[in-house]
Order: structure tokens, then C-alpha cells, then sequence
């Protein structure tokens, strides 16, 4: 028996001890500062308590369906143009609401064979043919190859994003796919509460392309277009330059014809760096990579004496002659501010976002209001257990000390459990820790009650305390696993304040099964071995 | 100390009390909710603006009001918040269209409004009480007051970034509540009084800081609606399932009907004093059926204690008494639960409120429904079956009182 109560209290004093340096972790100095330094760097404050962004990015998916289409639907116009082969339009005939679909029409019959074995070729097998009759065909993306495509599209953005974010210097940022919705992102900027230029730099679709300039400028679209007498050449588009806002202000400004292809593309670049050129204005120098610088000096000795348009995001930026071959170097001026040409720079190196995005939910807390949530939420917590604590030390007196002890490591352990798991401490979360102390009080309630009960009963104090204990475990086990039990389905189906919840409920649950039952008998034999064989021993239980 | 000693009270004898007192404060529910169109909801469920301002002086409410009016942002309310005296407001803009622009552009007009009411006069400058780290980090990367550029663009960044973020979060916001009282009190670090006196140039100080913002899309608000819905219609279900398991079928059902009742009450309450259901409430209530879950659990596990023991009785004194025995523990635990989050309310703070107003409201309700809806549910259910499967026995043995054992099966389980 005495053995027994040793080994359980050698083995309660090893696990509070490992729990408390969980918390602690080893600290610096002895001082209550360093413990407190100790104390604060491990356990992670949600946004909700030290301030910061939460974002959710919507990723249009289909814009990585409707590129990848167009793509497909350029190389086959181009193959049946190249093999002679007559038809009279390859479209996408809804590009908004049907990205996956391409139609021909006007093919002549007879070179119907050919046109299927330039299908197979240029589309594969992602893509199904369907015979409409007299030369129509309409070809279908696959509903696997296009599901394919917006879920490389998803995390192809997630990267992106994490570079762009990591570039700006924010300490643990999460970016992550989110699990409400199809194809959203979740972006959390610990201590970053502007998120308005977070956006700017993650916004940018940054699509760098150099094209062929064929005319320009214009001053206005329609001038563009006058000058070829309102049909464009095979292959070319007009382009607004730099200067041009939005729709509002369409007409006046400058306007280019340019060649629909480009060499290379933004993630053909292997560096880009803001810098300064030789009349001091700030410009943005580039590198592509080995292949790409390749492909842009042949391509750059081609068309020598041409033009050459440096096009971000479908505006002209530049618009120069090609003087000589250029291979893996190049400059983007234009008048850029320091800042925006740093993010230029970040933007070019990151890559380019597959698809545009939209942002769905911007919530931001400021680092005062997060520390008076805690402030305010810590002293509740201190207030309401001090409150419990005390009022067990009079209604149920020697044992009010057990019931106290067993929630001061109740509180330890469930620390420890945060520090250890590196979960969040979020404001709900500080809510789910005063539930905890309730329902610690609460079996600690159900067990001295049971053993009063039994002693009025007439019960001797040992056999009060076995019955108390066995009986109200029972009851304390029904209570408690139905709690996890629906945690448990909170934090499956539950996301950000609610799943916090659940995780401090469920360890503090645990650690009250483990405080308020197995401590607390084991300080109660203690108790009771030291009157073994004093006669009436009794039982401070109020 | 004892509050409670073998007392003996005819609960179930109450029921018809209990029955009207659950009806009155379900139709007093239900007519809030009716009234109000269902229950009021959060930013978190609807989608709009929400923005926590903290003003350094008395706030202009009525001012704020009729602008913000003027600007037809849509049904604009304005609440205090906070302490007595703590010139903090909530302007909440609840989302009329699905426009993207719209919902982005809502921040920025209500602050452009606040700034045209408290006749600010910004001249281009920027706002040092509402600019954040990474706008101040870029406005230090262009002043370079330290020469940092010089060793290379990132090790600038970061280190104007750790500065930046010392003299706002720290300083601004912990030390002064995110009002800085004039730009000297920047210059506190070595070489910083440089940095306060070119943040006097760039930079103004408005009479208010921004604590938090969300702007949430309806889209995530439905999204959000529909999992909270989810999570608590699934936890309710395991619940029912592990009872059902532990004790009988009725058992479960009772306790979920108690639990059911608890939740429509206080959603009628929140309804009632127009407090806002967010995502925090949401936690509230999932707590709340916990607790309510709680009660009820320790009073049936006591019943099926009780029914070997008291085998000749009937279930109706069994249930009684089996109340009664944990009666002391129930009004000490409810007590002590509602102590701590009485705590909660009134210290807590704004953004624990909805939290501490349901949890504080549902252990009164959760404790009565366990006593006086889940225990009468479940008796007077065991008493129709057994009056129906037995009709010719019990008419045989009338004169005395049926006898038999209930839940015989129950003797089985859990011992």
C-alpha cells in the first residue's frame, strides 16, 4: 500500500515537473523577467491576441482552364493554317461560362482526316471530339485534365503567394489551401495590420512578356485599328501602354499593335533587381534563364531594327527598337518610385499567379486591442479561479485543497500541452480554459459530494472515499467523453476561433481526468494512510 | 459547510409548472426572434464591414451618424464599446451588394468620413496613428535614416521591418492604446528623435486609431454559416449516439431535446437584447450544449444507479430521489461555472461579450432543462411504453400501482 502511494506520487511529481518546463522551457536567468520571457516565447499567441492579418484569397480557377484552352486552340490554328487546311473559325464560343470548350466550324470534309490526326497531335487525349455535322466540331477539356489544371492552378498560387509574402520580410506567415471553400487560400500575416499593400504585392498577376511592336503609338484604340483599315493583321493585338488607367479614360493616351506571342515569359526569368541606369532613373533589370536567353537572342537577331514591346500584365511598359541581339539581360524603365520598382522586382522574381484572384475576407486586429484581450481575458480567467478556488477552501475545507491543487495542475499541464503541440492560444481559447476550471470543479463537486454522502451513510472515512471515487468516476467519464466526443467533431468540422476552442477543451479535458481523479485520490490515501490506526480518524471534507 | 442535506422534492410532481415556465420563455423566445426576422447576425455570417475605433477624445456619435448616413453605406450602426469613458466604437456596414469593389471600398469610406468629421487635414501626408508596419517599414527603406541601404536591400528590410515594428506595436500600440500623443514620442530609441522629427513631415496624427477591421465577403459568410450549422448538428449527433450507448435510446433523445431547448431559449434571449451571433458565439453555444449535456448525464447516470437499488419503486420516486442526490452537486457546480463566467462578462471585455452573455444565460437554462425537461421527457416516455406494451396486465393488477421495473436493461450496463 505504501509502496504503491509512493511510486504514484514519484510519478505525479515527474510528470508536473516535465510539464512545468514545457512551459518554462530552461529560462536565461532566475529573474521573474527571464521567466516570464521564457514563458511568453513559447506559447503562440493567435491573431486574434498579438494583432495581425487574416486573409482568404479566392483563386478563379477557370483562368488557368481558359489559358490552358487558349494555348491549346492557338497551336492548332496555327498547325491547320501551316497543313493548308480551309476552315473558317476555331473560337471559344463561351469562354466565361464554358472555359473547356473550343468549336470549328466550316471545315471541308475531306481533309476531315487530316484534322483528326492534327487533333491528336496538338490537343491528346485531354480533350474529347465531338462531330457536329457539316465541318463543326466542338472539342471538350476532359473534366479530369481540367480538374487537373485549377488544382495545379491552387497550388501554383499558394507558392507564389508564400514567395511574395516571405519576400516581405513577415515572421511566420501561413499560407495554406483553406478547407471551407473550393479553391480559396488562406493567408495569416502575424503583426501586419496594413494589409492594403500586402495586397498590392500579392495582387499583381505579374504577366511579363516580350512581343514584337508593329505600330504605335496610337491615341486611341480605334486608331490603332483605323490605321490597317479596321482588320488587325494575322496574329497581332492592340495593347494600351503604361499610362492607361482603367475603361474611364480609354480614349486618349498611347496605344500599340503587337504581336499576340511572346519568346519568353515571367517564369522564364531567373533574377530581377531594382537598379538605377545611366541618367538616374530607377529601373528594374532582369536575367532569364540559360534556355529562355537563348530563345530571346535568337529571337532578338531576327528582328533587328524592329520594335520590341516589353508588355507586364497586357500594358505596354516599353516600346524600343531593337538596336542588337539580346541574350539574358534586360531593363524595364519607366517612372518608377524606389518602391514601386522594389516591388516590381519581388514581383517579377516570384513568379506568376496561373490565375487572378480576389480576396473574400480581410479581417485585421491591432496589436492594443489584442493586448487588452488578453489583459482582460487573463484577469476574468484569474478572477473566476480565484473565485472557484476559494469558495472550495470553505464549503469543502481540507479537501477544498485537493480540488484546488488539481486545478492549479489541471492549468500546468494544459499549458504544457500548448507549448508542446505548438497550438494557438486564440481568444476563444482563453474562454475554452475557463470552461476547463469548470469542469474540473466540477468532478472535484461530484466526488466530495458522493464521499459525504457515504460517510452520512455511516460509511467508514476509506470505504467513503473508494465508493466516492469509484462511483463518481463513472459519471465523471460519461460527462467527459461526451465533451470530447463533440470537440472531437468541432475541430474536424470547425475552422479558426472554434477549432481553437476545441483544442484547449479537449487537453484540459484530458488533464482533468488525470488531475481531478488519479491526484486527487492518490493526495487522499496519503491523507488517510497518515491516520491509519488513530481511532476516529475523520476527513476534512467540511 | 452545506448547503444541501437529504433533501426530498417532488420534481417530477412539477412538471406542469415546468412545462408552463419552458412554454413562456420559448414563446417569449420565439416572438423576439419573429419579431427581429431571426436571430441577429454577425459580420462573420453576413458579410460586410466591421471596424473597432478607439477615439482619444469624447466621440462625436451623432456627427459620425448623420455622415455616415449621408454616405449611403447601407443600414450603418454605430455602438459604444468598451469600458464607460473608453471613447471606443463599433461602425458595423452590413453588406447590400456582392459587388468585390463595394466591399473594399466600404473601409476606406468610412474612414474618409471620420477624418471629414473630426476635420483632419491630411495635405497628402499619411495617418502615423492608422499606418501599419509594412507601409512604415517602406517609408523608413525610403528615408533610410540609419544608412542601412547601404548593406544590401534585404538586410534593410529587415531590419527597418524589426523597427518599425518596435516603434508602432510596441510603442504606439501596447504603450499609448495606438494613439501616439505627439511624434516625440518616437524618440526614445538612440537616433530615433530623427526619426520623430522626419515622421513630423511625412506623417499627422489623427484623434483616433483603428483596432480592428474585417471586411468579410458573403460568400465566406454562408460559407462560415453552413459549418457552424454542421459542426453543431454532428457534435449533437455524437452526443445522442454515446448516450444512447452508455444508458437507452430515450436517454440520448431526452438529453438532445433538453439541449435543443436550452439553445432555442438563449437564441431567443441573444434576439431578444440584439446582441449579434459571430463565430465566438458560435463556440458559446457549442459549450453551452456541453454543460447543458453535463447536467443531464450526471442526474441519468445516477437514475440508472438507482434502479437495481430501488427495483421496487416507481420510476417517477426514482428519478426524484436520484435528482435529489445530486441535487447539491448540481447547484454547486452551476454555481461556481456561473461565478467564472459572471467573471467573464463583466471583465472580460468586448470581444468576449456575446461569448460571456450566452454562457451566462445558458447555465441557468441548462441546469433547469436537465431537472425540468430531460428527466419528466424521459419518464413520462418509459411510462407510455410500459402502459402500452402491458395494457391487459396493468388493467389486472389495477388498485395497485404498477410496479415493475423500468429500464430493466440498464441494470446491464455501466456497473
Amino acid at each position: 500500500m505504501k509502496k504503491i502511494l509512493l511510486w504514484k506520487s514519484v510519478f505525479i511529481v515527474v510528470v508536473v515537473v516535465i510539464c512545468i518546463l514545457a512551459v518554462t522551457g530552461i529560462p536565461n536567468g532566475l529573474g521573474w523577467s527571464a521567466w516570464k520571457q521564457s514563458i511568453v516565447s513559447r506559447v503562440h499567441l493567435g491573431l486574434d491576441l498579438q494583432g495581425g492579418t487574416h486573409l482568404i484569397l479566392q483563386v478563379h480557377a477557370d483562368d488557368a482552364v481558359r489559358a490552358e484552352t487558349s494555348q491549346a486552340m492557338q497551336r492548332l490554328r496555327s498547325d491547320l493554317t501551316s497543313h493548308g487546311i480551309a476552315f473558317a473559325a476555331l473560337v471559344q464560343p463561351d469562354p466565361q461560362g464554358q472555359p473547356q470548350r473550343l468549336q470549328l466550324t466550316g471545315l471541308d470534309e475531306r481533309h476531315a482526316g487530316d484534322f483528326n490526326n492534327l487533333v491528336q497531335t496538338d490537343l491528346g487525349s485531354d480533350y474529347t471530339v465531338t462531330h457536329a455535322g457539316n465541318g463543326a466540331y466542338t472539342m471538350d477539356l476532359n473534366s479530369a485534365a481540367a480538374a487537373q489544371i485549377r488544382s495545379r492552378a491552387l497550388t501554383q498560387s499558394i507558392e507564389t503567394i508564400s514567395n511574395r509574402i516571405d519576400a516581405l520580410g513577415v515572421t511566420q506567415p501561413t499560407v495554406q489551401a483553406h478547407g471551407l471553400g473550393a479553391y480559396q487560400i488562406l493567408v495569416q500575416l502575424p503583426g501586419i495590420t496594413d494589409s492594403a499593400r500586402v495586397k498590392e504585392v500579392m495582387q499583381e498577376t505579374a504577366q511579363l512578356q516580350f512581343r514584337l511592336g508593329m505600330a504605335g503609338p496610337f491615341p486611341s484604340a480605334a486608331a490603332a485599328r483605323a490605321q490597317y483599315g479596321g482588320i488587325l493583321p494575322e496574329d497581332s493585338v492592340i495593347l494600351p501602354g503604361k499610362n492607361i488607367g482603367g475603361a474611364s479614360n480609354s480614349t486618349s493616351g498611347e496605344w500599340y499593335v503587337v504581336s499576340r506571342s511572346s519568346p519568353v515569359s515571367g517564369s522564364d526569368l531567373r533574377d530581377a533587381q531594382p537598379g538605377v541606369d545611366q541618367s538616374g532613373r530607377i529601373d528594374v533589370n532582369f536575367t532569364l534563364t540559360t534556355a529562355a536567353g537563348r530563345r530571346f537572342g535568337n529571337f532578338t537577331a531576327a528582328h533587328i531594327n524592329q520594335p520590341l514591346a516589353v508588355v507586364l500584365d497586357n500594358k505596354v511598359q516599353e516600346y524600343a527598337t531593337i538596336q542588337q541581339r539580346i541574350d539574358d539581360q534586360g531593363q524595364i524603365t519607366g517612372s518608377f518610385s524606389q518602391q514601386q520598382a522594389n516591388d516590381l522586382a519581388l514581383i517579377l522574381r516570384s513568379g506568376a499567379l496561373p490565375a487572378s484572384i480576389s480576396y473574400i475576407d480581410d479581417e485585421s486586429v491591432g496589436p492594443s486591442l489584442g493586448a487588452d484581450s488578453i489583459r482582460e481575458g487573463v484577469l476574468a480567467a484569474l478572477v473566476g479561479f480565484l473565485l472557484v478556488a476559494g469558495f472550495m477552501l470553505v464549503y469543502y475545507h481540507g479537501a477544498g485543497i485537493n480540488a484546488v491543487v488539481a486545478l492549479v495542475l489541471n492549468l500546468v499541464i494544459l499549458m504544457a500541452f500548448m507549448a508542446v503541440t505548438n497550438a494557438t492560444l486564440t481568444l476563444p481559447g482563453i474562454a475554452g480554459i475557463i470552461l476547463t476550471i469548470g469542469m474540473a470543479v466540477d468532478a472535484n463537486v461530484l466526488i466530495f459530494e458522493r464521499i459525504r454522502e457515504e460517510m452520512r451513510h455511516g460509511k467508514s472515512v476509506p470505504a467513503s472515499v473508494d465508493i466516492g471515487f469509484r462511483q463518481a468516476f463513472i459519471t465523471i467519464l460519461d460527462t467527459h467523453v461526451t465533451t470530447i466526443v463533440s470537440a472531437v467533431f468541432l475541430f474536424l468540422f470547425g475552422t479558426g476561433p472554434i477549432k481553437g476552442f476545441a483544442v484547449t477543451l479537449i487537453a484540459g479535458l484530458l488533464a482533468n481526468l488525470f488531475t481531478a481523479v488519479y491526484i486527487s485520490r492518490v493526495i487522499f490515501d496519503y491523507v488517510l494512510m497518515r491516520q491509519q490506526g488513530v481511532r476516529g480518524a475523520k476527513l476534512s471534507i467540511g | 459547510m452545506e448547503f444541501f442535506r437529504e433533501t426530498d422534492i417532488d420534481f417530477l410532481g412539477k412538471k406542469w409548472y415546468f412545462l408552463t415556465v419552458t412554454m413562456v420563455l420559448f414563446v417569449i423566445g420565439m416572438v423576439a426572434l419573429a419579431i427581429h426576422h431571426g436571430p441577429v447576425m454577425g459580420t462573420d455570417f453576413t458579410g460586410g464591414t466591421e471596424m473597432d475605433i478607439k477615439f482619444s477624445q469624447t466621440v462625436p456619435t451623432a456627427k459620425i451618424r448623420s455622415a455616415l448616413g449621408a454616405a449611403k453605406l447601407g443600414q450603418v450602426t454605430i455602438e459604444p464599446v468598451g469600458r464607460a469613458g473608453s471613447d471606443e466604437i463599433l461602425i458595423s456596414s452590413p453588406l447590400s451588394s456582392l459587388n468585390q469593389a463595394d466591399l473594399e471600398k466600404s473601409k476606406d469610406d468610412i474612414l474618409g468620413i471620420l477624418y471629414g468629421v473630426l476635420d483632419v487635414n491630411a495635405q497628402g501626408k499619411q495617418d502615423l496613428n492608422n499606418v501599419g508596419v509594412s507601409s512604415f517599414t517602406a517609408w523608413l527603406m525610403q528615408k533610410d535614416p540609419y544608412g542601412y541601404i547601404g548593406l544590401g536591400e534585404q538586410a534593410a528590410q529587415t531590419r527597418y521591418q524589426a523597427l518599425a515594428t518596435e516603434l508602432l506595436s510596441t510603442r504606439r500600440d501596447k504603450q499609448y492604446g495606438g494613439l501616439l500623443p505627439s511624434f516625440n514620442a518616437l524618440a526614445v530609441a538612440p537616433g530615433s528623435p530623427q526619426i520623430a522629427q522626419q515622421a513630423s513631415q511625412s506623417f499627422f496624427l489623427a484623434p483616433f486609431s483603428v483596432r480592428s477591421t474585417s471586411i468579410i465577403g458573403p460568400q465566406v459568410g454562408s460559407q462560415l454559416r453552413g459549418q457552424a450549422l454542421r459542426a453543431v448538428l454532428y457534435s449533437l449527433a455524437a452526443m445522442l449516439i454515446y448516450i444512447a450507448f452508455r444508458f437507452e435510446f430515450i436517454y440520448g433523445l431526452a438529453a438532445v431535446v433538453a439541449v435543443f431547448h436550452d439553445v432555442l431559449i438563449t437564441l431567443g434571449m441573444f434576439a431578444l437584447v440584439r446582441l449579434p451571433i459571430d463565430l465566438t458565439v458560435v463556440a458559446a453555444f457549442l459549450t453551452l450544449i456541453g454543460y447543458s449535456m453535463n447536467d443531464t448525464i450526471v442526474v441519468f447516470d445516477r437514475v440508472r444507479e438507482n434502479l437495481p437499488i430501488m427495483r421496487r419503486d416507481r420510476l417517477p420516486n426514482i428519478v426524484n430521489r436520484s435528482i435529489n442526490q445530486t441535487l447539491s452537486r448540481t447547484v454547486l457546480t452551476s454555481g461556481l461555472t456561473f461565478l467564472s463566467v459572471l467573471a467573464l462578462l463583466v471583465l472580460g471585455g468586448q470581444a468576449l461579450r456575446g461569448f460571456s452573455f450566452c454562457m451566462t444565460f445558458g447555465i441557468l437554462v441548462g441546469t433547469y432543462s436537465s431537472i425540468a425537461v430531460a428527466a419528466p421527457m424521459m419518464v413520462a416516455y418509459i411510462e407510455w411504453r410500459n402502459r402500452r406494451q402491458r395494457p391487459l396486465r396493468a388493467a389486472a393488477l389495477s388498485g395497485s400501482r404498477s410496479a415493475a421495473p423500468v429500464g430493466r436493461k440498464l441494470e446491464k450496463v455501466g456497473r
